[in-house]
């Protein structure tokens, strides 16, 4: 399969890094997420073969992290951290609001493919907590005023 | 450390204290092995001998001073003055503790569990657990799943050993196990999703230490405590794997309900493959034959054995002294035992009076034996190959066709880092193991043993057109042949692609190299055996030729004229000159594309399981027993002699050991002069039964030691067994070692001279992990994986 520029350059760069060819799994198969969205059968059947892996073990990997998944996700993906911080601070209604608002439960995505919602573990940001991370990007601080307005910036974003 | 196994370095002892007992151990050596050594037993569920280390399960901790918390002894390395405790009562908490978090997720079914009564979590709670647990959380469940025809997988009672994932990879090399998720839910998954591709060995039931993986063959038929266990030997390809068979009575005898070899006997230790440890069911399959059945009226119709034997007799002998025993064909069976073999080629020769003696030859054993004639521990045994330092393999597919081969091989590169050679036409899979591996022309392994010996010349052929990965130049050849030259110890195992000059040219090559051994491998459980017990037209038992001097020619006084081999009986039959043939556990039409029509015109008798090809065009056919419903002994591919012990029993069938006597009987032939019985010892055997009945015991332990013990009956295989050893060169072997269940590996050295037979006359078995022969066809378990093998998900939608 065909992986951007960018990927291949990336790839290159990092494998020589490291004494065995099978240590750049991981971050190899998070810059294959963040391109394709999810770990496709067919991305890992690329990555087990260009690192010399069996498909058990890429699949063993990526279903050891969290943050890997091989179900696509919505274009944002919003994860709220419940861990003990936030969560003495209002996490749980975050989390609950999130999941009316967009009427969606736990790992699920909205009809239109914009939101996926997960619950997840602390994310390094208690001393702004409560606290969401979208994609990539942290909010912190949040109520539920705060997050209805960062949920219509990212709709406004993904419809335009 | 490195250590070549060339130069097996003695490790400097270490010294060490353990529970307040002097322990002495080579360095490197695990504490938990230490501890073994002086009776102390550290539990462990992760810790499996010969595979890598886990440390997950943590029931192994012991308390070593200076350190500060306890250790795991499966992964400590002991070092000198080491104080070790392994019954504070901190280690003792330690146990308990991870006993009872083991079974917070477990399902506790132990009542319908298959490892219900040997499961090691049940011993290990006996041993070490808490009565109670404070665990108040529901417990994970998952629904069972199957994997494979022959695996099924029950999550809950999985403890997370991971023996499975490592037996699977690293002594099978298939690696189709792997772990999913992590923590409180992680489990042990199939490599493709929800089912398995792999070899089907069973390795991972087998090592399972609780009831998580379950076979199809086995699950919920019975109670462990239900069975007795036979430890007898694999009745399917060539490598004599010792299988520890389960039998319970039965409507219509013993069944067999279970094969494995959990007690580790034998070469294999506990490795099976899939046939040795399921395809067991051949003899239940409900086609077998439980009468003898005589054609009448154009009709195979169900007679008595009186009736059968008295007619075999009759028309054997009336051909015989009619015809003269030439008119006489007998075709043996690779596998029945030695003994069989052994009855049936001197039955041919002395009752029938006919040298037309053949079986179905998957190597050529007599130019074998003709080249290493003479030559002390030129063959090396199935143990040779695990400890060899050095292993050349030409031709043959061992992954499919010599499980145990393949096994032996793959843990010697593993565990002592041998260097493996491989020479094939085919990218077999045992070159993921390979120092060297070299890609021949189809057909060519014959040109490398010629270039090996020294014929230059030869090279040009096995340098093929084509590029591929692994083909070398003539240069390449050469070098690998110097490098080869300089090995020592090397074990040479060819296939059945290398034969007669062939053979001899092996045989030069290897007399080069200081230590050399050989195998030469062979497709059948006793291939090895019917051509040791002289199966052959031309040679008598231990490759003496008709036409030479043995003790075989005074004491069977035979025709020195060889006979007909399989394909000139089959000529003869056709112009009606064969007027009887008899055939011993053989399909020769059903596996070597024999015309049925050929012996319409011969009286046929045939002895087998099943209504097999050859069967169905018999004038009489006489109900079989098979391997694992019978004793006496077996020899594999390398020349080891095993016991066969009786395990199943179908009523109605008979062995072929008694047949071949009862129809010599009935021939009006004194037994005696067949089977030497009798003649055993007379004597006050002191009391068999009360206070002193070990009296008995005693004498008869010794007697037996010796060979000694009163062989009653005509139809004891053992009288013969006796006979063997006594006049085929080779099997001067322990009857102790043989009786205590061991191999004993016997030597060509002093055969006879063997034979050149045409090469055309060997027809390789040619079969995969999946089939054998023609018992395969009767064994469900086979069939259900071949299919689910061949149906392949497709790839792409139809559309």
């Amino acid at each position: 399969m065909k992986f951007s520029d960018e990927f291949e350059a990336r790839f290159a760069e990092m494998v020589p890094h490291y004494p065995t060819k099978r240590s750049a799994l991981v971050p190899t198969l998070l810059y294959a997420q963040d391109e394709v969205g999810f770990l496709s059968d067919e991305v890992i059947a690329e990555l087990a073969s260009r690192l010399e892996l069996t498909e058990l073990e890429v699949r063993n990997v990526i279903s050891y992290y969290s943050m890997l998944t091989t179900e696509p996700r919505g274009k944002f993906n919003v994860q709220v951290c419940t861990n003990i911080s936030c969560m003495v601070r209002g996490a749980e209604e975050i989390l609950h609001h999130c999941a009316r608002r967009l009427g969606i439960g736990n790992k699920q995505t909205t009809p239109d493919g914009l939101f996926t919602l997960e619950e997840v573990e602390c994310i390094g940001a208690c001393s702004w907590a409560p606290a969401a991370q979208v994609n990539y990007d942290f909010h912190e601080n949040l109520t539920a005023e705060k997050i209805d307005g960062i949920l219509d910036e990212y709709k406004k974003r993904g419809t335009q | 450390m490195t250590q070549s196994p060339n130069h097996k370095i003695l490790m400097a002892d270490v010294n060490l204290t353990v529970d307040g007992k002097k322990v002495t151990a080579p360095a490197g050596t695990l504490l938990i092995e230490a501890c073994k050594t002086v009776g102390i037993e550290v539990p462990s569920f992760c810790y499996y001998p010969n595979l890598s280390l886990q440390g997950a399960c943590r029931m192994c901790l012991v308390k070593i001073e200076k350190m500060p918390k306890l250790q795991t002894a499966c992964t400590t390395v002991i070092s000198e003055g080491m104080i070790v405790t392994t019954d504070s009562d901190d280690v003792k908490q330690a146990r308990k503790s991870m006993l009872e978090m083991l079974l917070g997720n477990h399902p506790l079914d132990c009542p319908v569990c298959d490892a219900g009564g040997e499961c090691e979590l049940q011993d290990m709670t006996f041993s070490y657990g808490a009565a109670e647990s404070k665990f108040m959380e529901a417990k994970n469940h998952k629904d069972e799943q199957q994997w494979s025809p022959v695996v099924f997988f029950d999550r809950p009672r999985c403890i997370l050993c991971y023996r499975c994932v490592r037996v699977c990879g690293e002594g099978m090399d298939v690696w189709a196990l792997g772990v999913q998720n992590r923590g409180v839910s992680s489990l042990i998954a199939p490599n493709k999703k929800d089912h398995l591709e792999c070899e089907e060995c069973g390795m991972c039931i087998d090592i399972c230490p609780v009831g998580a993986l379950t076979s199809g063959a086995y699950r919920y038929k019975t109670r462990p405590w239900e069975m007795t266990h036979v430890g007898t030997v694999c009745t399917h390809c060539g490598d004599g794997c010792k299988t520890t068979l389960g039998v319970r009575r039965s409507d219509t005898g013993m069944e067999i309900v279970r094969g494995d070899n959990r007690d580790k006997s034998g070469t294999n230790g506990d490795f099976l493959c899939i046939k040795g440890r399921y395809a067991f069911d051949f003899a239940n399959h409900e086609e077998r034959l439980t009468q003898p059945l005589i054609r009448k009226n154009g009709k195979l119709t169900p007679s008595t054995w009186e009736e059968a034997f008295e007619l075999v007799g009759k028309k054997f002998a009336e051909v015989r002294d009619k015809e003269g025993g030439s008119a006489i064909g007998v075709i043996g069976s690779t596998r029945t035992t030695n003994e069989e073999a052994y009855l049936l080629s001197k039955f041919a020769r002395v009752v029938l009076k006919t040298n037309n003696v053949d079986h179905h030859r998957t190597a050529d054993f007599p130019a074998l034996s003709a080249a290493l004639r003479g030559k002390p521990d030129a063959t090396a045994s199935m143990a040779d190959v695990f400890n060899a330092p050095a292993i050349l393999l030409i031709g043959n597919d061992p992954t499919e066709q010599h499980p145990l081969l393949a096994w032996q091989i793959r843990n010697n590169v593993r565990l002592h880092r041998a260097k493996l050679y491989v020479v094939n036409s085919q990218t077999i899979k045992l070159r993921r193991q390979a120092t060297s591996f070299t890609q021949i022309p189809l057909g060519t392994e014959g040109k490398v043993a010629s270039f090996l010996s020294g014929d230059e010349a030869a090279a040009d052929a096995l340098v093929s057109a084509s590029s591929d990965n692994g083909s070398i130049d003539k240069d390449g050849w050469i070098a690998l042949r110097d490098k080869l030259r300089g090995e020592q110890n090397l074990v040479i195992i060819f296939g059945s692609e290398i034969r007669a000059n062939d053979i001899s040219s092996l045989v030069r090559f290897g007399a080069g190299i200081s230590g050399a051994k050989f195998i030469c491998l062979a497709d059948y459980s006793n291939s090895r055996g019917a051509a040791d017990m002289g199966l052959y037209p031309d040679l008598l038992p231990g490759y003496h030729p008709l036409a030479g001097t043995s003790d075989f020619h005074q004491e069977w006084s035979v025709a020195q004229a060889a006979g007909l081999d399989l394909a000139n009986m089959v000529e003869a039959g056709k112009k009606g000159a064969l007027k009887a043939l008899y055939v011993v556990g053989s399909n020769p039409v059903g596996r070597l594309d024999i015309d049925p029509f050929a012996f319409s015109n011969s009286f046929v008798v045939v002895q087998d399981m099943f209504l097999t090809e050859t069967a169905i065009m018999a004038d009489v056919v006489l109900p079989a027993a098979n391997a694992y419903e019978k004793a006496g002994t077996m020899t594999n591919t390398c020349g080891d002699v095993q016991l066969v012990k009786k395990a199943g029993e179908i009523s109605g069938t008979k062995s072929d050991f008694e047949m071949i006597v009862r129809i010599a009987d009935a021939m009006g032939f004194d037994v005696r002069k067949l089977v030497p019985f009798g003649g055993g010892t007379r004597a006050d055997m002191g009391q068999s039964r009360g206070a002193q009945s070990g009296e008995a015991d005693r004498h008869a332990v010794w007697l037996e030691m010796q060979g000694l013990e009163p062989k009653l009956s005509p139809l004891d295989p053992m009288a013969i067994l006796d006979e063997i050893q006594r006049l085929v060169p080779g099997y001067q072997i322990s009857r102790p070692n043989l009786l205590a269940g061991n191999s004993e590996h016997t030597s060509l050295t002093k055969s006879g001279a063997g034979a050149a037979h045409n090469p055309e006359s060997i027809a390789p078995a040619n079969d995969t992990l999946f089939t054998s022969g023609t018992l395969g066809r009767y064994s469900r378990t086979l069939q259900s994986v071949l299919e689910s093998h061949e149906v392949k998900p497709a790839e792409v939608a139809a559309d």
